[in-house]
């Protein structure tokens, strides 16, 4: 084929590009060197757009294994020889064109990059956004597919591999009508001492292909994610890879198998975008080495596929590991056992390239560290977007106050982003491997770690902890990040880390997801920019360094660029098992208090979308260091365990973290009577404002007198809001009294979704 | 008493199983690999949740042929204890050792939650140790629980008090809400939800703890 202009343009590759290609090679690169740049150079292997940007995270601290962007996934210390690998990615587009097996393959590539480190995965997660799903129009009726698809495929694959999904959000919001965001992520647990790198060392030690055959599926399933949907999208099918969780299962055992025996594995990494391509020229890259292979020898599904496909397929399920020269036999003892065939198709070289042969011809030649690590890099220009500073001007007062606001909660309570989840958890296997101590449904996951788990292939020894407690969350507002990107990424971070600590846990270290537009366009770019500053800068706030991620950009329907929206994952640390604290009111007669202060902001808010069909204003402010002392506050109080409930306040404000903590244990509903009439303010900010920094605590008598001492020692706003019992939620405002049966608002929560979905 | 927990390409509770018969009941338990021909040393066999040989074709339709399972059914002729949990039941039926089949839930969809199990008869080794009557709080997890069989084959577990298990609320459509039957020797028991799920405090219950004492119980009176 020869390589025109045409052909360099659909490969995505600008003029210039192409000319730094020619200079790497000193000649013209062919057509199977062309495809492997273009996906290797493509945003999504080589964050030639992001890289600037994403170094002004903190990435490093102490406890830090391995950083962001050293490997597969990023992994933390915690304690007595034990770490944690975790990471989250997008799988938005394909999860556009191809619902059920774009989510599905978004979680096997996901859980591929945690077993790849060595770690076996203990839980899933997942963010998931979509446009609206209530109504008769046909794109509601689109999103409703989407929807169910995309969480029938990341059941299909969590649930068959084994491999509890704990938790994770869902938002519905018109900007992401025809392009729904998927960000899957993988937790798991590994030894110091058991972590593998993706690195290939050791001239002459064999490269050995392990997994699924490589077929057409996918192809540059990479390049394809590094581009805006159009309406010609579903044409990319085939860019969409098929899941085969069995496989992978298979794959987790035995790859693990070889990796525990002393000796045998070099370096490992797995076959995910950019497939042969990216894991060839890396580990080569990070080896220092080269590598060679022969695709006459790699396994395929079908005859007559070209250098071109084989390299740039994204088949799914596939690992490269790179063994220890003569060990090779017990490999492929352990894969034959798990009715795997390990097949070595190349070697370790030392002279720095990636060398791809058919037979004896070469296919291609290039130097591996160059293609892995030389992307070119762009400095994108921003532009603050006009509708940020229209949508800053706007005044509270323009929303004429509601003269009855009894109706308001069981609307926001119904409201899918609010509703409970159900529907999409109860479809996840939540509970195997026997750790779920906190089910979906509460401000954040609890696992419980079985350390003498003989499939962690350690056993702990007399005097070691036989168990660890972690929590795990995940948020992001795409409404305010819309707003004011940079508040909005502080929130996210600030709002993971409150969800933690309302937990009991001490936050320790977050994975992100950046979902963008087109980052071309200033604007975009700019939200991109500030989002990042944001996230940072509440990274810093809550010492809480990043340790990996994922870059999505492109994520434009037809219409507009969806609302920026950076998925922060994070992980904390519980203590003690005694600390876990759940959001639902446990019992009557308990003291129910706001910490932090009542505030009145609606910018943003739910209610103004639901309620007055707004998208404007200015979010909430958030103030990291007050957050800081709240956080600091509440996990001193779990601690001290005078706290029975804890419930972070979000969408839907004060109203809803109430309803919320009466019914969101169906064994256990308890209502409440609390007052708010002391706020002067509109009732409607005071009941569905979100301000940030606030928790709704339920505590015995005597231990709301001692938070409330404590809190008026450290300076923090809190106030006594009532008390815990009866069937109804009972709320007096300056403008009369709400009054709702706690089962009504349960079964308005608890069914809303199951209703749009099941009707 | 001797546990053995078979394991197949694709189980994935046989974990859970060890963790609560290992370290929660401290009983001597080891793995049997699914091409292994023999059971070695046991008294009780868990045929463990999952999804053995990836569930393609039918839910434990492959695993049956399994050599590790022409052992299991020798075992269960000889009158030795089995249990099968979720994909385990499924297995059994596959395998002819219990009767019926599990097809698709009503819904259409997996679910995974906690239900309640009324406990129907303590006459087996499964439940003596429970009460008749007893509720029991343990998880579901499965998108093909559905029990199904002739009339007359329910009409005969019935009268020969087999059903072992009832759901207080049918989550899945199973014909007369049947979550765990027995053969006819009371030896061999399959049950949809997951006892060693709920066998901590810190899970959420300790309800399943109930069927794992009644086979501790009957290794006493055997």
């Amino acid at each position: 084929m020869n390589i025109t202009p045409e052909v360099i343009a659909k490969h995505g590759i600008t003029p210039d590009e192409y000319e730094r290609i020619k200079q790497i090679l000193g000649r013209e690169p062919n057509i199977t060197e062309l495809g492997i740049f273009s996906v290797m150079w493509s945003e999504h292997c080589s964050y030639k757009n992001s890289k600037p940007e994403l170094k002004k995270f903190p990435r490093e601290a102490d406890f830090i294994l391995v950083k962001a962007g050293e490997e597969n996934a990023g992994i933390v210390d915690v304690g007595d020889g034990w770490a944690i690998a975790f990471k989250i990615e997008s799988h938005n587009h394909p999860s556009a064109v191809e619902p059920f097996q774009g989510a599905a393959t978004g979680m096997g590539g996901i859980i591929r990059d945690i077993f790849t480190m060595g770690s076996r995965p203990l839980m899933g997660f997942d963010s998931l956004r979509f446009g609206p799903i209530e109504g008769d129009s046909a794109q509601a009726a689109t999103n409703r597919r989407l929807f169910a698809g995309v969480v029938a495929g990341i059941a299909h694959y969590g649930n068959c591999i084994g491999i509890p999904t704990v938790g994770g959000e869902v938002y519905f919001d018109e900007s992401y009508n025809g392009n729904p965001l998927v960000n899957a992520l993988c937790l798991g647990i590994i030894r110091h001492d058991q972590i593998k790198r993706g690195c290939a060392k050791g001239v002459g030690n064999p490269v050995i292909y392990v997994g699924s055959a490589t077929g057409k599926d996918g192809l540059a399933g990479a390049a394809f994610a590094s581009r805006e949907l159009t309406e010609e999208s579903h044409e990319d099918r085939p860019a969409v890879q098929v899941g085969d969780p069995f496989m992978e299962k298979l794959l987790l055992e035995a790859c693990l198998e070889v990796m525990r025996k002393n000796g045998l594995v070099v370096g490992i990494q797995d076959m995910g975008a950019a497939g042969l391509t990216c894991s060839t020229c890396e580990t080569a890259s990070r080896g220092g080495s080269g590598n060679e292979i022969d695709l006459n020898l790699v396994p395929k599904r079908e005859t007559g596929m070209t250098p071109y496909e084989i390299m740039l397929s994204e088949s799914q399920e596939r690992m490269l590991l790179i063994a220890n020269k003569g060990r090779e036999k017990e490999v492929e003892e352990i894969f034959r056992k798990w009715d795997l065939h390990g097949v070595t198709i190349g070697k370790v070289t030392n002279d720095g390239m990636m060398r791809i042969k058919v037979g004896k011809e070469i296919a291609a030649e290039i130097p591996a560290a160059k293609l892995a690590d030389d992307a070119p890099v762009y400095h994108r220009s921003v532009e603050q977007p006009e509708w940020e500073i229209r949508n800053s001007k706007f005044e509270t007062r323009s929303v004429r106050e509601p003269r009855n606001c009894q109706t308001i909660l069981p609307k926001l309570l119904a409201s899918p982003t609010i509703a409970s989840k159900n529907w999409v958890y109860r479809q996840y296997d939540h509970m195997v491997q026997d750790g779920t101590a906190v089910v979906p449904g509460s401000d954040a996951a609890v696992i419980r770690i079985n350390l003498k788990r003989p499939d962690f292939g350690y056993t702990p020894k007399k005097g070691e902890p036989t168990e660890k407690y972690i929590a795990f969350t995940t948020d992001c507002n795409g409404a305010y990040c819309y707003l004011d990107p940079y508040e909005g990424g502080k929130t996210a971070v600030a709002e993971a880390a409150r969800n933690l600590v309302c937990s009991g846990a001490r936050p320790l270290a977050v994975t992100d997801c950046l979902n963008f537009g087109n980052p071309m366009d200033p604007h975009i770019f700019w939200q991109f920019r500030r989002c990042v500053d944001g996230l940072s800068e509440g990274c810093r706030a809550f010492g809480t360094p990043v340790t990996g991620g994922n870059v999505s950009f492109y994520n434009e329907s037809p219409v507009a660029a969806i609302d920026p929206t950076p998925t922060v994952g994070m992980l904390g640390l519980i203590d003690d098992p005694k600390h876990i604290t759940t959001q639902w009111f446990k019992e009557s007669g308990h003291v129910i208090l706001l910490l932090g202060d009542i505030g009145d902001e609606l910018g943003g808010s739910e209610y103004l979308k639901r309620i007055h069909g707004l998208k404007t204003g200015k979010p909430p402010r958030m103030d990291l260091a007050v957050a800081k002392r709240t956080h600091d506050f509440v996990l001193e109080i779990i601690k001290k365990r005078w706290v029975a409930s804890a419930h972070d306040c979000s969408e839907g404000g004060l109203a809803v973290a109430l309803a919320e903590s009466c019914v969101s244990n169906g064994d256990c509903m308890v209502g409440a009577r609390v007052n708010v009439s002391q706020f002067k303010q509109r009732v409607d900010a005071t009941l569905f404002g979100e301000s940030q920094n606030r928790i709704v605590i339920s505590a015995t008598k005597t231990n709301a007198d001692k938070i409330m001492k404590a809190a008026a020692k450290t300076g923090l706003p809190v106030t006594k809001l009532g008390a815990t019992g009866g069937r109804t939620l009972k709320i007096n405002t300056a403008k009369g009294e709400l009054s709702y049966e706690v089962a009504k608002l349960r079964d308005l929560w608890w069914n809303a979704i199951t209703r749009i979905m099941e009707r | 008493m001797k546990f053995a927990i078979i394991q197949f390409p694709g189980s994935n509770c046989d974990q859970d199983c060890y963790h609560a018969l290992a370290n929660v009941f401290g009983q001597p338990t080891h793995y049997v690999w699914h091409k292994e021909t023999s059971l070695g040393d046991v008294d009780c066999v868990v045929v463990p949740g999952g999804f053995s040989y990836g569930d393609y074709l039918r839910t434990g339709a492959i695993a049956r042929f399994s050599p590790a399972m022409k052992a299991v059914a020798d075992h269960a002729k000889a009158g030795g204890l089995v249990i099968g949990i979720c994909n385990g039941f499924q297995i059994l039926c596959e395998a002819h050792l219990l009767p019926g089949a599990l097809i698709r839930n009503r819904s259409l969809k997996f679910i995974c939650e906690h239900v309640e199990l009324r406990v129907e008869t303590t006459d087996s080794p499964f439940t003596n140790a429970c009460k008749k009557g007893q509720v029991l709080r343990i998880p579901i997890a499965h998108g093909e629980g559905c029990y199904f069989a002739e009339p007359e084959v329910i009409e005969q577990l019935k009268r020969e008090d087999r059903v072992l298990v009832r759901y207080v609320n049918n989550p899945n459509g199973s014909v007369d809400n049947i979550a765990g039957i027995c053969n006819e020797g009371r030896n061999v028991f399959g049950m949809m939800p997951h006892p060693e799920r709920a066998s901590e405090k810190i899970l959420g219950s300790e309800d399943g703890k109930c069927i794992f004492k009644s086979i501790l119980r009957s290794a006493v009176t055997v």
